[in-house]
């Protein structure tokens, strides 16, 4: 199984060298609802953990993606623009947001794995 | 340790444990815990009611019947809309407005069958977040006039194409009832006011229901599987693709029926003779045309352009603000309403949004976004 990692934030990061590749989890997309539009940033951009990364906006409202680690964008998912709702259909797979080459490993001891976001989801009830 | 401060407890409507049965998801809303969107998700909520119909839980909205000695034309003391003209029966849409001719609130007007003589009644819907001051506007402003709030009475909308037809399969004999009229019927040994009006653009009607009834009365609508139950989520997405109003937002206590487009809604002789709180400032609005107005706005790309989004004009320069902003289901793309100042109102004109720090082109265009289908006789 690939390593992936949450954020408190629903975001997930899929680890592949030094390579993130960073969506929202299943969680996230069923509390967002049908997914309208994505605001993908400019591959090559700089973005720093915690930092925007991109915007997700429902037929509700409009959320902000942040970066899980920084990194630079190293290349976005531009399928999601004529199909944004491959967000709700395949959150953690084909609908990916972007990849981030990781600046600093290091920042990976502070996303949580499987169980630990698993057990943070269950205690949002 | 201190205790947490007071809070206002949030209040539910009749149909409380129904929506929680169908898989609500609840929201505050005006003080009330309503539903935002069922299992199947706004998208689907907004297109099953433009292409068969939904039912909404509006009890949050305030009901009340005012009677009394020319109860029509006391109210014309405080709304512009022509109240006096009404036949029993029938409905109109104005505004409660200040002295500056403000908005501050909208609601739906109905002239009841006059009972004898001078004393006429008339029933009102107000918006739920209004709802007490409208009443104690009302109950200062006419004391001449008795104010009965309907407190025990639900409000459920069906509306879509097949909502006449789902209804009818309750109650019939309201198929050919005309727009804007409301009737009474019995269901049940109990009394329900039937209105043929909406929120959303489609036919349909809005229903006043006994509370102890309400939840039977819904389950019956909703036992027909062309309907089907559509949140708060949806009715606001076919509100503003049909460029109707939501108080609080496109319209308040900043706006003008003159800047917000609802002339339409002051009649001739109202326009003329006035006689409603700011009709001064109405009327030379009218006379000199609005320095701003309100407008439907296409963005051009897919990024929607949220309530508060800034508008540029070609030019660059800050012509106004986006009052409502999403996006359209039926439309097919995202939607906009806001003010603008009336040299840009011309649909057509070309326009910025700025949306996180980018200026994203749109354009003015035409409301509504989707046309009406309102019932207009068989």
């Amino acid at each position: 199984m690939a390593d992936i990692r949450y954020t408190r934030d629903h975001e997930y990061v899929r680890l592949d060298g030094d390579v993130a590749t960073v969506g929202i989890t299943d969680y996230a997309q069923r509390q967002l609802g049908d997914v309208v539009f994505v605001d993908l940033p400019a591959i090559g951009k700089k973005v720093t953990k915690g930092g925007d990364a991109a915007v997700v906006e429902s037929v509700k409202a409009a959320s902000e993606v942040y970066a899980p680690l920084t990194g630079e964008i190293v290349a976005v998912n531009a399928a999601l623009s004529d199909a944004p709702a491959t967000v709700n259909e395949d959150a953690t797979g084909k609908g990916w947001f972007v990849k981030i080459r990781i600046a600093d490993t290091g920042e990976l001891a502070d996303l949580m794995d499987q169980a630990a976001y698993d057990a943070y989801v269950a205690s949002l009830g | 340790m201190t205790d947490s401060p007071p809070t206002e407890p949030l209040r539910r409507t009749p149909l409380h444990a129904l929506h929680l049965r169908l898989g609500a998801r609840t929201a505050p809303f005006a003080g009330y815990e309503m539903p935002i969107q069922y299992p199947a998700g706004i998208l689907q909520e907004h297109l099953h009611t433009r292409a068969a119909a939904g039912l909404f839980d509006v009890s949050h909205m305030g009901q009340a019947r005012l009677t009394g000695k020319n109860a029509a034309k006391r109210l014309e003391s405080l709304v512009p809309g022509d109240i006096q003209a009404l036949e029993p029966g029938r409905t109109r849409y104005t505004q409660f407005l200040d002295g500056e001719g403000n908005i501050l609130d909208d609601l739906m007007a109905t002239r009841l069958a006059t009972t004898a003589g001078d004393e006429e009644a008339l029933f009102l819907v107000v918006n739920a977040g209004c709802k007490a001051q409208d009443f104690a506007l009302l109950q200062a402003a006419l004391p001449d006039l008795e104010l009965t709030i309907l407190e025990d009475r639900a409000l459920i909308a069906v509306q879509g194409p097949r909502a006449a037809a789902a209804f009818a399969r309750v109650i019939p004999g309201f198929e050919a009832a005309p727009f804007m009229s409301m009737r009474e019927a019995d269901w049940r040994g109990a009394t329900l006011f039937v209105s043929r009006s909406g929120y959303t653009g489609e036919d349909g009607y809005e229903i006043s229901v006994p509370a102890a009834l309400a939840e039977d009365f819904a389950a019956t609508l909703l036992a027909d599987p062309n309907v089907k139950p559509i949140g708060l989520g949806a009715r606001d997405s076919l509100r503003l693709e049909a460029g109707l109003c939501l108080y609080g937002r496109d319209i308040d206590a900043t706006t003008t029926p003159v800047e917000a487009g609802l002339l339409w809604s002051i009649s001739k002789r109202r326009r003329a003779e006035g006689g409603f709180p700011g009709a001064a400032r109405v009327q030379a609005q009218i006379a000199q045309g609005p320095a701003r107005k309100r407008v439907g706005i296409r963005p051009e790309g897919k990024a929607p352009a949220r309530e508060g989004t800034e508008i540029l004009s070609e030019g660059g320069a800050l012509i106004g603000r986006i009052t409502s902003g999403g996006y359209g289901p039926s439309v097919g793309g995202p939607m906009a309403m806001g003010y603008v100042e009336s040299a840009h109102a011309a649909p057509g004109t070309r326009l910025s949004l700025m949306v996180r720090g980018k200026a994203l082109p749109a354009a003015v265009a035409p409301l509504p976004f989707v046309p009406a289908r309102f019932y207009r006789g068989a």
